[in-house]
């Protein structure tokens, strides 16, 4: 009697195939499929209704997503730019000393430590047009004498936002661009320098190729880290006030877990998704180029 | 167009004083090489020299300009490193190029320089690959043009050929020496090998634990010697030293026999003085199986307990006066292990150092 036995690698593979299908598959096929009905979590027979692209039309036609997607990418471009110049000055300002290194990396990575929540309560104090530390700060020095309202004006509220972000962040670059000049070798700058370069002019030429694949990896990382920027903001302003600084993520989550439209919700999030995989994918060409610049691309 | 001077050059690391006040005069065109053990100073040297190590005390001087403060890109020299420190991610002709291009000098000017660098090293073929694409002989001749193209005042070299092969390293060894006769150059070389030093350089500069042992041309060093460090340095296989005390006019060796005062000495020793006694393995042979000797000799017998056919001679190693010593024959024979000949040593290519000072009674 002839029994089906599925192959020896099937079977050694089985748990693993399980608990993705658990935890990544069956989660992502279900909030896709949501994404075709009206679903409200209020509401559980709304999944079974299915309304075709009407979500994602209604999304594209949104002006509040499109504000947000652009504050978000815009959030996330003027971030990732100072974050990175900050952490390079940083890791070459750390890399030059010589005597208590490594106390320093570790201060400099206490930021990393906290939770973005809890720095999203602490930037919101600072901010705050009453009590917080900067207007006391700019009226104690007598250079205004209003209460600027930070959290409140949308300028400025994003401003806020992005002087926390970068609290927060900076340090990420300033480990991985410090581990990058950390392995780049001596014999080549001592070439330039023999070879005339001045300071500047080894760093630039020299020492930059070494760290660009790390500034790309902290870049890759970091831009998935700001495309899905909630709990910061959700602390300090809550995405507003009046939709002043909706950033996707905010805007998403408010629909999908106030609203209770998580249909619409999801339809949103698949739209965003493009935004991450479109910088992930970008950062990544941009390392690969600068590895094969270095002889390194396998 | 420069001469080198080094001053009372000292080099401290903290408490740790690596180069002990070195004074050296290296003229215009003339090729030197620093040669000795590692860890004995002679790259930091090179390096203070092109200012990649700040000089702890005394004065270098490039030409007629005192150089101690300056940087390395004002002193006008060229450095080539034992790792070659090409740059990855430039081509060969962005590498050669490069110094010029900081220069700012025009791109004609650029293309002429590197082309003509890339004609000398040969090079051409490979002016458009990146270093990772380039062999080790390659890319040491890279390394070499980068420093050719801009025609510096002098030309440092940081043992590099040490990371070669046998074969490649001979090979690049007579590129050097040829590369000198073209671009005539002061040149600065270090080498932990005295082969590449007798071979490549005008003098040798013979350093220990930061001191200048000796200075010379290679014959110099080679024949006379200063000490016995330098005996033992220079020369494949190393000088065979023995101990023993000047009586009368013959050296009594420790545990050995007794040999003949050699002439050139006997005014320079006094009766019962302890000396070292030194000589090469071309100088004792064994008697009817080498050319016969002239003039002073001394005959012992010696037992050989291991040969060394090399071709054309065969290296033998027998025990005197309870040390190892190197002979050598001329006509090889095949020889058993443990037979006893009678060797002939040529007193007049003997050397004769003081058993405390280790420095030459010459």
């Amino acid at each position: 009697m002839s029994r089906f036995r599925p192959p020896v690698w099937f079977v050694l593979l089985l748990p693993a195939i399980i608990i993705l299908a658990a935890v990544v598959l069956i989660p992502l096929i279900l909030s896709f499929y949501s994404s075709f009905t009206p679903y409200k979590l209020t509401r559980p027979d709304t999944l079974y209704k299915w309304i075709g692209t009407f979500n994602y039309e209604k999304a594209i036609k949104s002006t509040h997503f499109w504000a947000a997607f652009g504050r978000t990418v815009l959030l996330l471009t003027i971030a990732l730019n100072l974050e990175m110049l900050m952490g390079l000055g940083l890791a070459l300002l750390v890399n030059k000393v010589t005597y208590g290194q490594r106390a320093l990396r570790t201060i400099m990575m206490f930021p990393m430590m906290f939770s973005p929540v809890l720095v999203g309560f602490q930037f919101k104090f600072i901010f705050n047009d009453n009590v917080g530390l900067v207007n006391n700060a700019l009226q104690s020095l007598g250079l205004t004498d209003k209460a600027i309202p930070w959290l409140v004006d949308g300028q400025l509220a994003f401003i806020a936002i992005l002087t926390a972000e970068m609290w927060s962040a900076t340090s990420v670059f300033a480990i991985l661009i410090l581990a990058g000049l950390f392995a780049v070798p001596r014999d080549p700058i001592e070439a330039a320098k023999v070879d005339g370069c001045t300071p500047w002019q080894s760093f630039r030429h020299i020492t930059l190729p070494y760290i660009m694949p790390f500034i790309y990896i902290a870049l890759a990382i970091r831009s998935l880290d700001v495309a899905r920027a909630y709990d910061i903001v959700q602390i300090m302003t809550n995405g507003g006030p009046a939709r002043r600084t909706e950033l996707l993520w905010t805007l998403i989550g408010r629909t999908g877990y106030i609203d209770a439209k998580m249909g619409y919700a999801n339809a949103m999030g698949y739209i965003s998704i493009f935004l991450a995989i479109f910088f992930t994918v970008y950062f990544f060409r941009k390392l690969n180029a600068a590895r094969s610049e270095l002889g390194m691309a396998g | 167009m420069a001469q080198v001077h080094l001053r009372d050059v000292v080099k401290k690391y903290g408490a740790i004083q690596v180069v002990h006040g070195i004074d050296l005069e290296i003229q215009d065109n003339e090729f030197v090489v620093l040669v000795g053990p590692s860890g004995c100073g002679k790259s930091t040297t090179l390096r203070m020299i092109a200012g990649l190590e700040d000089i702890s005390g005394g004065e270098i001087t490039i030409g007629d300009r005192v150089v101690n403060d300056l940087p390395p890109r004002h002193r006008n020299i060229s450095m080539v490193f034992q790792n070659y420190a090409l740059y990855p991610h430039m081509t060969v002709r962005e590498n050669l190029g490069f110094s010029l291009k900081i220069a700012k000098r025009p791109q004609d000017e650029i293309d002429r320089a590197v082309d003509e660098a890339a004609g000398i090293l040969s090079l051409a073929e490979y002016l458009d690959r990146k270093p990772g694409e380039l062999s080790g002989g390659q890319r040491q001749r890279v390394a070499m043009g980068r420093a050719i193209v801009r025609h510096p005042e002098v030309f440092l070299f940081d043992e590099p050929l040490s990371n070669l092969d046998a074969k490649l390293r001979t090979q690049m060894r007579t590129e050097i020496k040829k590369l000198h006769q073209k671009v005539k150059s002061t040149i600065v070389y270090v080498t932990h090998d005295q082969v590449e030093a007798m071979t490549l350089a005008d003098r040798i500069v013979i350093m220990r634990d930061g001191h200048i042992e000796q200075v010379g041309t290679p014959l110099d060093v080679f024949e006379s010697p200063a000490n016995t460090f330098v005996a033992t340095f220079i020369g494949s296989p190393p000088m065979n030293l023995l101990r023993g005390r000047i009586t009368g006019d013959t050296i009594s060796l420790t545990d050995g026999p007794l040999i003949s005062l050699p002439p050139q000495f006997a005014s320079n020793v006094a009766d019962g003085q302890d000396v070292i006694l030194g000589f090469r393995a071309d100088n004792l042979m064994p008697v009817g199986h080498a050319m016969p000797m002239e003039g002073a000799y001394a005959e012992f017998k010696m037992t050989v307990n291991l040969s060394e056919p090399l071709g054309t001679e065969t290296l033998l190693f027998g025990a005197l006066a309870g040390k190892e010593v190197q002979a050598k024959m001329l006509n090889p024979r095949p020889l058993q292990n443990g037979e006893q000949l009678q060797f002939q040593l040529d007193l007049t290519r003997c050397h004769l150092f003081d058993a405390q000072t280790e420095q030459s009674l010459r």
